[in-house]
């Protein structure tokens, strides 16, 4: 009986070890990406210092790197993505918390969370196969015979550039904005709907007037969360637009973004020096992308929290 | 008596107004849905024309022949996937364990919200990272830093579910199996993680198709081979790496191939979700 109750102490010992040890390892490995990125642009830090981020020229030729074309295109092709997906993922939520039936709610939230699913290179061959060649030939021209007095919709039309990017990340990045968007809604207590309708509103101006002021947190830290996935995905962005580091007005035009950049030239990138501004854009987009998720997380620890 | 103009039916168009408002959200959801069919379904329509017996069990042409196919592709991403899978799990339910279980206060908050922002981190940093720690000292790239790529990928999504699968099992069963005198460790492997079984399953059948279409990190880790490769020490074909090196080429052959593999790819990914949502997770809708 003893010799029993030994060694499961024993084993409890090493078990314990081993549920703190995954732990503390985990967070080692966290500490240990943020190191080793560090150590591998440290040659490029030193280099250009501050100025990476703010000059433009990026050339391997002359091992001149800025990389503000690259942040530009960056944000440029996420805010598209935003844009459009914040419009259709809130209004989607709306429908599957709200108005949309049971019986059509599951299924459809089921297949809008699917999008999710599909591989980043699926997306970029759609892309630059399917939707590139709608935006040369349809959508383009359509949109510089209406609105084609304003600078974003002037020049030629390639068909892959900084709008193409944009729709595809949209797109991507609909599931994220709807299926959380959707949870922050059906999270609103009944008896503020039930307020709204007793004072005579509609059923749109209760969602318009009660239900989305009321989740506006929580909806803002899922445009966040969208953000962080549209400002690092790669593959299907480096297929779609364009890649050439320039700053243009025109939404048409190519352009290129932190992570298309690495992947299209690290495995190219000859110099010390050059593979050192690789990762350092790889650095970035780990910073960058650690701060938005830290922000939505936080965001929506305040909304979830008393649930 | 009431006014008739004050108290008309449609509240001066209002009700229209709302009825357009529902209708739009509707559309909406609509739109999105039919994204994913559009998708899916030109995928499908491209690929079914590229996949053959061939396609799937021979190895690529050189550029130039027409035909050949991705089979090498296919059994490199087999095992760069089971590999982080096997790296990734132990790592992965233990720290779940830990903070179902026995974490508290400050440390366990920490560890989840590090769990939480590491699975928004961009999947190239962290194909930078497997780089610097995995190809950079050695020189050459290998499936293995895919690999552990790979498997730093699979960890967020596999700490939160089993953390959550751990935390639904009723407090009562542990308390039993601790008031009948059962070790700490016997209690946890042998009665809590059983009952937490399906759910931690269907946690790493997603990590898993969430990582099979990884491709960024695949560049400067695996980097692909036009050769059979299934030792990970070398460089491996991929199949997304396939895809995606032959969707940009100039070559007409080559982009029906890349439907081919994405065809494959996309219905592989499917069927782990949709057997992770339906097949797993069934015993939990049923109670």
């Amino acid at each position: 009986m003893r010799r029993r109750a030994d060694s499961a102490r024993r084993s409890d010992a090493f078990f314990l070890f081993c549920v703190y040890a995954a732990a503390a390892f985990f967070v080692v490995i966290v500490a240990a990406l943020f190191v080793m990125l560090t150590k591998g642009s440290w040659l490029s830090l030193q280099t250009f210092g501050l100025k990476f981020l703010w000059t433009s020229e990026w050339n391997p030729v002359n091992n001149t790197f800025g990389a503000l074309p690259l942040i530009f295109g960056t944000v440029v092709s996420s805010l598209i993505a935003i844009v459009l997906a914040g419009l259709v993922g809130i209004l989607a939520a709306t429908f599957l918390a709200d108005f949309a039936p049971r019986w059509m709610a599951r299924p459809l939230s089921f297949t809008i969370e699917l999008l999710a699913a599909v591989p980043s290179v699926v997306y970029g061959l759609w892309g630059l196969f399917v939707l590139a060649p709608l935006i040369r030939s349809y959508i383009g021209p359509a949109l510089q015979k209406t609105l084609g007095f304003l600078p974003l919709f002037q020049g030629p039309i390639y068909g892959v550039g900084l709008l193409t990017a944009g729709i595809i990340l949209a797109i991507m990045i609909l599931p994220t904005v709807t299926a959380i968007s959707r949870d922050v809604i059906a999270a609103i207590p009944e008896d503020q709907r039930e307020a709204g309708m007793s004072l005579g509103a509609t059923k749109w101006e209760t969602i318009r007037s009660v239900v989305l002021p009321a989740a506006r947190t929580g909806i803002f830290g899922a445009l966040i969360l969208a953000l962080g996935r549209a400002v690092g995905e790669t593959i299907a962005v480096t297929m779609v637009i364009g890649n050439r580091p320039v700053i243009s007005a025109s939404l048409f035009a190519p352009s290129y973004t932190l992570a298309s950049v690495i992947a299209n030239e690290f495995t190219e990138a000859t110099s010390d020096l050059y593979l050192s501004a690789l990762i350092e854009l790889g650095l970035l987009l780990f910073v960058v992308s650690f701060l938005i998720n830290a922000m939505a997380r936080l965001m929506m620890w305040t909304v979830f929290r008393d649930k | 008596m009431i006014n008739k103009d004050v108290w008309d039916k449609n509240r001066g168009g209002r009700k229209t107004r709302s009825a357009i408002g529902v209708f739009l959200t509707g559309l909406c959801a609509s739109l999105a849905a039919l994204a994913l069919l559009a998708v899916l379904g030109y995928v499908i329509y491209q690929g079914a024309r590229a996949v053959n017996p061939a396609f799937l069990t021979q190895l690529p042409k050189p550029v130039g022949e027409t035909g050949g196919g991705v089979a090498n592709g296919i059994v490199g991403s087999l095992i760069t996937v089971a590999l982080a899978t096997l790296i990734a799990t132990p790592l992965g339910v233990l720290t779940g364990i830990f903070l179902a279980l026995f974490g508290r206060g400050m440390v366990a908050e920490s560890v989840r919200f590090l769990s939480d922002v590491l699975s928004g981190i961009p999947s190239i940093a962290i194909g930078l990272f497997a780089y610097t720690l995995l190809v950079a000292p050695f020189k050459h790239f290998s499936g293995v830093s895919a690999s552990v790529a790979f498997a730093v990928l699979m960890l967020p999504l596999i700490i939160r579910t089993s953390e959550e699968a751990v935390r639904s099992v009723p407090q009562t069963i542990r308390e039993g199996a601790l008031a009948l005198g059962m070790s700490v460790y016997r209690s946890t492997m042998q009665v809590i993680v059983p009952a937490a079984r399906p759910a931690i399953i269907t946690g790493l059948l997603l990590s898993i198709a969430r990582v099979a279409g990884e491709t960024a990190p695949l560049l400067f880790t695996a980097f692909g081979s036009p050769f059979w490769t299934v030792n990970p020490t070398q460089p491996m074909a991929q199949l997304p790496l396939q895809i995606f090196n032959y969707a940009i080429s100039p070559y007409e052959d080559w982009h029906r191939q890349a439907w081919g593999g994405a065809m494959i790819l996309i219905l592989a990914v499917l069927v782990l979700n949709i057997t992770a949502r339906f097949v797993f997770a069934a015993p939990k809708n049923r109670q």
